[in-house]
């Protein structure tokens, strides 16, 4: 049994994150999104690669998208309409009340502004959200009889999920992107422990370890307020959806105790409207801003407003949210048009910017002019300010998370491939987990849990849940440990070792089943037949005074004394091995050892080799998961010579 | 697995309590409180005019007011004269009296399908060990909470008027005072045999609501939670309520669905999502709604089908394609959104004859209906007439409705989709259409007050809260309509407000299964054994072919079901199983395998993993090893002489004592090469040697011979 991987996007890069598993049979594909950075057809995932025929219908068991991010959702809806994809599609209900925005703003961006051949139609991206089944986290979704889905909280953006997909005894978490530490309006991502096959993550940040989150608010507050105080104007290119209600938050809770009076702005009436759906989905935001939802929503921002066109060149200072972020067109190139050549502007780049994009040229380097096609170059005065807000985990988080999940083998996407390399490293050295890091249209496959499945007898459970106390005797250790030491390592330790012990039966055409080992002559309709080792050792005494075989009551008390005093012989000879003295016999494990009078005893096999009076007979019986034990016994008692007491 | 069902319960807001065993754990289905029962305490009857008219500046009201503590009595007995006294005091509450003679703190689990269904808890909760888990889904307990805190604060106004108690025994318990009470009080109080006695309880406080509230896990829609490793509970819209719900367990032995009052579909709360409840052996069956509905003679408009109706349906339905498009017919929603059309209309009537509309009603889904409907009317009539809730939760109540997307139906779902709200009273309460009060008499009120007007508030019972006063208000002005539900003993509930000039329009919203629907349902989850309640049992003709079987429960009686499974299933790891060492044994093709690991009970499932040891191992370490081995059959002695003449070892036979046409005991004696003694008897062989290698060859000897199977 194998895992399947086929990543199809997302391979040792960002941007059009999506994998397809095979699990037993079913074949799941999360996320379907694309590429920011290309215009060509690397812009979407290679489809090809799940179905030569296009019969996607039957090549997947469903879809399921993690958030509402572009990179994530991107190419769905040309997958299900032009593709012709009609199977069951999952996404959280704040996912799939927020893509339809997100892709209805970018399909506007390419085909408006850009002039682009439109991929795909708003028809479309109504169409495809009609496919869309909303969960609810923790939700247990039964796809079809074997495949179980359910979502945990990301953390990311509003409705972010990592998946986690069971299909029979195997078992995966996709994570999609997570954030580990909660944030102005999100919480941090929550999950359960779980038996896992294979962890697919995230690395973003895979060897980024981020200081304290206060520190960094303050500084960007600093700079907005600096910029703002000597007259200059604020750009915050963003996606509408995510960090634009966190920073807003963040401003517009400054705004209030600074009591200032530069306005705020959102480009167009996208994140105006988006507000709207951040009240109604409050309870997927953290748990600060859940508790006030009834005295005041904390969508409900004060300083606010919307942002006309003309406004672009107005004087006096102004902070303005636009979209789309990392300046990959749209409305936020045209005002950084504008607000580049000026000092006292400032631009803020909030979070991760993908490659090919003008916010990633800003990041990389502190450019002059910026070649925006052959014609058109831009000259970037303005102050830029990078801000590492993104909402992504960064190293330490991934491996935390690994940790407490540890699943049997992990997979890295969504990085950039040298850091993921080191990642790797570091999750194979570190916790001993199995670690890939695929390109894209790569498969990688790791073996599957399965488990053997056996009708058990209650007599089984009950022993192997039965407590098995040992006592074990510990030598006091170390002596120059302090008294308070001493008190606390007690010599005598108790641990309880369960240990299930049964028998495991498989009868033709019949479900295995365990039993409890007295439960399995009765079972098969067979006695017991025992086989067991006898043997008469004879041991040396030599100045004890033996008494007549005709007085039978001196005589046992005779052989009690025999016995107690090879008691104490072998207790000082067994090391490991508790021995017991039950009065009429000694017992270690299955040995029994008693004092035999008979003189013709069956089991005499060794002469005896010195004279009658100075040796006794001691029968020994045991079973042959002892053999090694008895025999050592056995040994040690031929040598031994009780008289020396 | 063992059923106790406490109580069967009344209606919508008294929920059926049960009690089961599963797997050895205790169970506690629901705990409700049979509100209707305040109906034997006399509201507090004050002049409500004066209330609202404090502003007109009228000192004779006012006068009036703080007379009417001092001639309480006087003013209510004018109109009971021709009926017994209503109780004077601090209304107790009515628990259900057979969960007080169950011992609480073996409870280890407590399952709450509705917030009705948890208006009980803080009597458990506050109870010394206490120790259940307590489950409810995260809107049940949210609405839950706000019930019981509008419980409390309604609650408030008596104990401010009566003053403290002198003891903790309420003087009206007494037996002198329960003489006196007229036989149908004394009836609700005492009930058939004066068990029910024991039941009423002094409202816990505020304190105890918000503790109980703290030690209730919250869950999801189908959110899996496992009790104790062994029991794995889930719950299931029912579209009865926002956030009621089926529950399910699953243990290792036996997994059961506990189906409670359900509505397939729902106009605002999700939908039955019956599917859910497919595959499961044993369905209990507790929807009572269906008893409410039959007892309820005068009941003539809206529940038209009778039980011989069913029968014929159910003859038709033989073949096990059940029609789900039957479960799923709208009917029963039409017929709902056509009473809600009706109340909505009826009270425009009165608004426009000049009167005002009382509703208090406390079904919040029928509440946000009647709200969009009455405003609609409203709006196309450009009537300006306000609307008003009166409740101390009201305004969390409301904006909690509207951010609850995930537990309401499709049709509000698709409103989060276009990004509008999810109920209209977020525009209503926006163009100050509708206002928002915690209670009557708050300043903010008495300033925009205006009649007509219409008016939602608490309490349904007619004896708490808001309600009375305006009742009080209106109840001689006969152009001003009340709507009550039906359930509540009208007579009784409206006597201390007599003589009464309102209209009055009550009506009933559907609070279960119809009938028609019961056995189509049963037919599609195909359960091994449904446990049925006595009572309805004669309203269904299931026929005696049919797969499942049928056990009748009835109140306060324990009902035992046998176990279906008689083993747990064990999953083994595959490594573990790997490295076992077979043993063919020569009968029927069995193979046998000594099993040894680590077990572990999670998600109520079993689960065999290679022990790792704990590092334990070199303590341990002679008995970790060790290896029982066990043999049965009986040895062919010959056969065994001859194995060891193969292995050029000299053995002869000497026959036991014991005449031989029985098993009887044989000695192999062996003096070549070395001595050696084989006893052999029906139970048992014992091998006897010189040295250690010799005795290990016989055995081998003796374990090869085919005769003997061994592990």
């Amino acid at each position: 049994m194998v895992i399947e991987c086929l990543v199809l996007g997302a391979g040792q890069e960002v941007g059009k994150s999506c994998v397809v598993v095979s699990i037993n049979g079913k074949r799941i594909m999360f996320d379907c999104g694309m590429h920011m950075g290309y215009l060509d057809h690397r812009r979407y995932p290679d489809f090809s690669l799940i179905s030569k025929s296009g019969d996607f219908d039957n090549a997947l068991s469903c879809i399921i998208i993690t958030h509402f991010h572009l990179d994530h959702i991107g190419a769905l809806p040309y997958f299900t309409e032009v593709c012709g994809y009609n199977g069951p599609i999952y996404m959280t209900y704040p996912t799939k009340a927020l893509a339809p925005l997100m892709l209805e703003d970018y399909r506007r961006v390419m085909v408006d502004r850009r002039g682009e051949e439109e991929q795909f139609t708003s028809e479309n991206i109504v169409q495809c959200m009609k496919k869309v089944t909303a969960v609810d986290l923790k939700q247990t979704v039964q796809v079809d009889k074997d495949l179980q889905i359910r979502a945990y909280y990301a953390g990311h953006v509003l409705g972010a999920a990592m998946i986690y997909a069971k299909v029979g005894d195997a078992a995966i978490v996709y994570t999609g992107d997570y954030n580990m530490t909660p944030d102005r309006h999100l919480g941090a991502a929550q999950i359960d422990r779980l038996r896992l096959d294979l962890v697919i993550t995230e690395s973003t940040y895979a060897t980024t370890v981020r200081d304290s989150k206060y520190a960094r608010e303050r500084e960007f507050l600093k700079a907005v307020h600096k910029c703002v105080a000597s007259g200059g104007k604020v750009l915050i290119p963003t996606f509408a959806l995510g960090r634009a209600q966190e920073l807003c938050i963040l401003l517009d809770d400054y705004w209030e105790r600074m009591d200032l009076k530069v306005p705020i702005y959102f480009s167009a009436g996208l994140t105006i409207q988006a507000n709207m759906y951040y009240k109604m989905l409050i309870n997927w935001t953290s748990q600060k801003v859940k508790d006030t939802y009834a005295t005041r929503n904390a969508f409900d921002f004060k300083n606010v407003s919307n942002f006309d066109r003309s406004l672009i060149n107005a004087p006096g200072p102004c902070v303005l949210f636009a979209t789309p972020g990392m300046i990959s067109g749209g409305f936020s190139l045209e005002v950084f048009k504008q607000w580049a050549p000026y000092e006292a502007n400032l631009v803020t780049l909030p979070g991760y910017c993908v490659a090919g994009t003008i916010g990633h040229r800003l990041m990389s380097g502190k450019p002059t002019k910026i070649d925006l096609d052959e014609n058109t170059q831009i000259d970037v005065r303005c102050q830029i300010h990078q801000l590492s807000f993104s909402p992504h985990t960064d190293a330490k988080g991934i491996m935390d998370l690994l940790k407490f999940l540890s699943p049997k083998h992990v997979i890295l996407v969504h990085g950039e491939k040298p850091k993921m390399a080191l990642l790797k490293g570091r999750i194979q050295s570190e916790l001993g987990i199995q670690c890939h890091d695929p390109a894209n249209n790569d498969t990688v496959c790791i073996p599957s849990t399965h488990y053997i499945k056996a009708d058990t007898s209650n007599a089984f459970v009950r022993s192997s849940l039965s407590p098995n106390f040992k006592f074990l005797k510990r030598s006091i250790g170390n002596s120059d440990l302090g008294p308070a030491d001493t008190s606390a390592t007690s010599t005598l330790q108790v641990c309880d070792e369960r240990v299930a012990e049964g028998i495991l039966i498989m009868e033709r055409n019949q479900m295995a089943k365990v039993v409890h080992e007295d439960e399995l002559p009765e079972l098969l309709g067979e006695k017991t037949h025992v086989v067991q080792f006898a043997h008469c050792c004879p041991v040396t005494i030599n100045n004890l005074e033996r008494t007549t075989n005709s007085d039978l009551s001196s005589s046992k008390d005779v052989s009690c004394v025999w016995l107690h005093l090879l008691f104490a012989k072998l207790s000082n000879e067994l090391t490991e091995e508790t021995i017991q003295d039950c009065g009429e016999h000694l017992q270690v494990e299955s040995m029994y050892i008693t004092v035999c009078l008979k003189d013709n005893c069956p089991y005499r096999t060794t002469d005896c080799f010195g004279g009658k009076s100075a040796t006794t007979y001691f029968c020994c019986t045991w079973s042959v998961a002892d053999e090694k034990l008895a025999w050592k016994i056995i040994s040690i008692m031929k040598n031994l010579d009780l008289s020396n007491t | 697995m063992k059923l106790t069902c406490l109580s069967k319960g009344q209606g919508f807001y008294f929920p059926p309590c049960h009690i089961l065993n599963v797997c050895g754990f205790l169970v506690l289905l629901d705990c409700p409180l049979d509100l209707s029962a305040l109906t034997i305490f006399s509201p507090i009857l004050t002049d409500s005019k004066a209330i609202l008219d404090e502003d007109s500046d009228c000192p004779a009201h006012i006068s009036l007011d703080s007379e009417s503590r001092g001639s309480k009595r006087q003013k209510l007995e004018k109109p009971l004269d021709d009926t017994k006294n209503f109780v004077h005091s601090e209304p107790c509450y009515k628990t259900v009296k057979n969960l007080n003679l169950w011992d609480i703190t073996s409870i280890n689990v407590v399952l709450i399908s509705s917030p009705m269904g948890m208006l009980g808890l803080p009597f458990l909760t506050r109870m010394k060990g206490f120790s259940a888990k307590i489950y409810a889904t995260e809107a049940a307990a949210r609405l839950g909470q706000f019930m019981m805190e509008d419980l409390v604060m309604m609650h408030m106004e008596f104990r401010q008027f009566y003053g403290p108690e002198e003891s903790s025994f309420p003087q009206w318990m007494k037996w002198e005072e329960l003489e006196v009470l007229s036989s149908a009080l004394k009836d609700r109080v005492l009930g058939d045999d004066g068990s029910e006695l024991g039941g009423w309880m002094p409202l816990y406080s505020a304190a105890d609501v918000k503790d109980c509230i703290q030690k209730v896990q919250v869950l999801k829609y189908a959110e899996e939670t496992c009790y104790s490793g062994t029991l794995i509970l889930k719950a299931f819209s029912s579209g009865l309520e926002i956030g009621t719900c089926n529950w399910t367990i699953n243990g290792p032995k036996r997994n059961i669905a506990c189906l409670s009052s359900s509505i397939f579909v729902s106009s605002y709360a999700m939908n039955f999502d019956y599917h859910a409840l497919q595959g499961y052996d044993l369905v209990l069956y507790s929807d009572f709604s269906l008893l409410d509905v039959m007892e309820d003679t005068d009941n003539d408009n809206y529940f038209a089908p009778a039980a011989n109706n069913f029968s014929a349906t159910s003859d038709d339905s033989n073949t096990q394609d059940v029609n789900t498009e039957s479960l799923l017919n709208t009917d029963e929603n039409l017929e709902e959104t056509e009473k809600l059309a009706f109340i909505s209309s009826c009270a425009i009537d009165s608004v426009k004859a000049g009167g005002s509309v009382l509703i208090p009603i406390g079904r919040l889904g029928i509440v946000l209906q009647l709200l969009e409907n009455i405003s609609s009317y409203l709006e196309s009539l450009n009537l300006k007439v306000p609307m008003f809730i009166i409740s101390s939760v009201a305004e969390e109540l409301l904006a909690f409705s509207n951010i609850i997307p995930e537990w309401l139906c499709k049709q509000r779902q698709e409103k989060l989709y276009s990004g509008e709200p999810l109920f209209a009273h977020v525009d209503l309460i926006k163009e100050k259409k509708l206002h928002l009060f915690p209670a009557v008499d708050s300043d903010k009120l008495l300033r925009i007050w205006q009649e007509p007007c219409i008016v939602f508030c608490s309490h349904w019972s007619l004896r708490l809260g808001s309600v009375v006063h305006l009742l009080q208000r209106w109840c001689g002005d006969q152009n001003s309509l009340l709507v009550m539900e039906k359930g509540v003993d009208a007579d009784l509930a409206l006597l201390p407000f007599k003589p009464m000039a309102m209209k009055i329009l009550q009506c009933s919203f559907l609070s279960g299964m119809k009938l028609q629907k019961v056995q189509p349902l049963l037919k599609m989850l195909q359960p091994k054994i449904v446990l049925f309640p006595e009572k309805l049992r004669r309203h269904f003709s299931f026929s005696s072919t049919s797969p499942i079987s049928f056990i009748e429960y009835s109140e306060n009686e324990t009902l035992r079901i046998p176990s279906l499974k008689l083993n747990s299933e064990l999953d083994i790891a595959i490594d573990l199983a790997s490295q076992l060492k077979w043993t063919k044994l020569k009968q029927e093709n069995i193979n046998i395998a000594r099993l040894k690991g680590e077990l572990f009970v999670e998600h109520s499932k079993h689960l065999l993993l290679p022990g790792n040891g704990n590092g334990n191992e070199q303590v341990v370490g002679f008995s970790q090893s060790r290896l029982l081995l066990q043999h049965w059959g009986s040895l062919d002695v010959q056969s065994l002489v001859t194995a060891l003449h193969n292995m050029g070892i000299n053995a002869s036979v000497e026959q036991g004592k014991h005449d031989a046409t029985t098993q009887s005991d044989f000695t192999v004696c062996v003096l070549e090469p070395k001595k050696a003694l084989i006893k052999i008897n029906a139970t048992g062989t014992v091998i006897s040697a010189a040295d250690e290698k010799f005795a290990a060859f016989i055995f081998e000897a003796i374990c090869n011979c085919f005769c003997l199977d061994g592990i």
